[in-house]
């Protein structure tokens, strides 16, 4: 899903604040069945369902752990294979390739590999780190950390239109609407 | 509209201020920095006792033939174990879904990353030339040789590499969020960029919630049989040895537990000082402290049961050497090293089993230091009983740890003590959005 960015798009979003939890999710789900597809949820903590219900569906994390760990098993037994066929050292005629002695190592790797490809990959797919984001100039988004809840309606969104919108926000009764504009300069 | 009322709102604004107050208006000052100058005391042992023995060598400890492996070994075994329970409890808990563990998950992961930079630095000082540490890697070199991956202690380097990288990834994802609630109430502008940087732009997004959780709980599913390879690793370095009273099938078992065992102790005793040194007696409460007692009871009975099975196969099998390495653990010159390990693991703790002393926080401390003394006793008692006394007469020895060795250890626990100071100083000690999370569920599904 990609933001709106500032030179196609004149707004960011609207952002509407919720009370609680059970709120933000019903209106999740209305905004989805009125066909809003770019938006996004915030919460001070994760919520179960909540981002299936703004129709994110993304195993690429999972793949990624899974990719990671085979990957690290093949590193680690590759190099220590690798590695006594390069320099062999034979001690009391044992083999040089002795599958039981590198099964640690392997084991290590794999481990290593997958998470360092795990996390790697969840902050990437996330664009994490980013320094600033367009919602970090509102007042109140602080709050999200806190005990808020928002949900954001992008404005490359195809149903959007800043009125409409802005009055179908409206019908969820929520605290407060915001209207989000660019912060980053026009590239 | 809203179901939840304003008062469970004010909670999860009530559980942010007090764990980001910590932070950012820490409470007990004066108390803490008497801790922390302490503690860089400690640290300072450290670096004198570190350059004595880069000037002069390993020579300065009391390592010798036949115990060649002394206090530098023990110390970084007993570290080790401390950690394993910080994961144990953090990932462990986490799969299993047991909400309780949010209180306690951070600074137990806190204490497994300094632990286990205690345990790693052992081995590298324990080398003649420490200096060159980083030949256990496998890099392309001019004397075109490779470390000799057979040898546990190649085994060593990767997994406590790994363990140290996977320990602080899965801190650190788990203390973002939490980050970004310090960054969004911080206000003096010097914290603001602080937290601002390590929150990496967190803002809670639902979709990256929702990978954060796959990330989270993926590695801790890993985690878990990493702590028990990573011990396992440890006492295969005994286990494959032929020594008399080392080599052991009970060893792997009998290592990973009694380091849950050591680190449930140490986890116990920071969460009793925490909670009374920092005011959290609303988070880490009574039942927390006997969930721990209760962990700490059932890791040490399983403790107990490597010390029986140890003596058990040294009688049924009928090994000369292998009984003779009991009657010196019974009755040696080290004796004093197994009956410490005996009496000050198991005597005190079977008070936990009145539900009264593992809720009493004194008692639990107390308890607590009792077991991680004996897990010391033991780990020595392991290592030098073993060593001291071998297959030929002409090859039985002495040992005595040294000035230097004292030292180093002592320094040992400023380099532990210091950056933990730190963290609670500077960072959220307890999951604020965990516990968040628990009473938006338990309430849902009440």
């Amino acid at each position: 899903m990609h933001e709106p960015l500032p030179r196609t798009e004149p707004v960011f979003g609207l952002l509407a604040e919720f009370d609680g939890a059970d709120d933000l999710m019903s209106g999740v789900r209305k905004a989805h069945d009125e066909g809003f597809r770019r938006m996004d949820a915030f919460s001070p903590f994760p919520i179960e369902g909540l981002a299936e219900a703004l129709g994110h569906r993304d195993m690429r994390v999972p793949w990624l752990t899974l990719f990671g760990g085979i990957f690290g098993a093949a590193l680690g037994y590759g190099m220590q294979a690798y590695t006594n066929l390069d320099y062999p050292i034979i001690v009391g005629g044992r083999p040089l390739i002795a599958a039981p002695a590198f099964m640690l190592i392997t084991f290590e790797l794999m481990v290593l590999f997958a998470v360092l490809f795990s996390i790697g990959g969840m902050l990437a797919l996330n664009r994490l780190p980013r320094l600033h984001h367009p919602l970090f100039d509102l007042e109140e988004f602080h709050l999200a950390s806190n005990d808020k809840f928002f949900l954001l309606i992008l404005s490359n969104d195809e149903r959007f239109e800043r009125d409409r919108t802005r009055a179908f926000l409206a019908s969820l009764k929520p605290v407060r609407i915001e209207l989000i504009e660019h912060t980053e300069e026009p590239v | 509209m809203s179901h939840l009322s304003t008062s469970e709102r004010d909670r999860y604004a009530g559980i942010t201020e007090e764990i980001t107050r910590i932070p950012l208006h820490y409470p007990a000052r004066l108390g803490w920095w008497i801790c922390f100058g302490f503690a860089l005391l400690l640290l300072l042992l450290f670096f004198v006792s570190v350059t004595v023995l880069f000037r002069y060598g390993v020579g300065v400890w009391g390592n010798n033939i036949p115990v060649n492996w002394g206090l530098a070994i023990a110390n970084y075994i007993w570290f080790l174990g401390i950690g394993h329970a910080g994961t144990l409890i953090s990932a462990m808990l986490l799969l299993v879904g047991a909400h309780w563990r949010n209180s306690l998950n951070r600074f137990a992961e806190a204490m497994t990353l300094f632990a286990v930079v205690c345990a790693g630095l052992y081995p590298i000082l324990h080398l003649g030339r420490p200096w060159l540490f980083y030949w256990m890697a496998p890099y392309p070199n001019t004397m075109t040789v490779w470390p000799q991956f057979k040898s546990p202690l190649t085994w060593d380097f990767f997994a406590v590499l790994t363990y140290l990288t996977v320990s602080v990834l899965f801190w650190y994802i788990g203390i973002v969020p939490d980050l970004a609630a310090v960054r969004d109430r911080a206000k003096r502008r010097g914290a603001q960029i602080f937290y601002g940087l390590a929150a990496l732009g967190w803002r809670g997004s639902a979709r990256h919630w929702a990978r954060w959780r796959q990330s989270y709980r993926l590695t801790a599913a890993i985690a878990v049989p990493l702590v028990v390879s990573v011990h396992s690793e440890i006492s295969l370095l005994f286990a494959a040895g032929p020594i008399p009273g080392w080599d052991s099938t009970v060893f792997p078992p009998y290592f990973v537990l009694g380091a849950a065992f050591s680190g449930f102790a140490v986890v116990a005793m920071i969460a009793v000082v925490l909670r009374h040194a920092l005011g959290l007696g609303d988070l880490v409460t009574p039942r927390h402290l006997d969930l721990l007692g209760k962990f700490l009871l059932a890791t040490g009975l399983m403790t107990g049961y490597g010390y029986f099975a140890e003596v058990f196969t040294a009688l049924y099998a009928g090994g000369i050497y292998e009984k003779g390495t009991l009657l010196d653990r019974l009755s040696g010159q080290y004796a004093w090293s197994y009956w410490g390990a005996a009496f000050a693991n198991f005597v005190p703790l079977q008070l936990l089993w009145w539900r009264r002393v593992r809720r009493n926080p004194v008692l639990l401390f107390l308890i607590g230091l009792s077991v991680s003394i004996g897990m010391w006793f033991e780990r020595y008692m392991l290592l030098v009983t073993a060593l001291y006394r071998d297959y030929l007469v002409s090859s039985w020895g002495e040992y005595h740890a040294s000035f230097w060795e004292w030292a180093l250890y002592t320094g040992m626990l400023g380099v532990f003590l210091v950056p933990f100071l730190l963290f609670v100083r500077f960072l959220p000690v307890i999951s604020a959005f965990e516990v968040k999370e628990a009473l938006f569920t338990e309430e849902h599904h009440a």
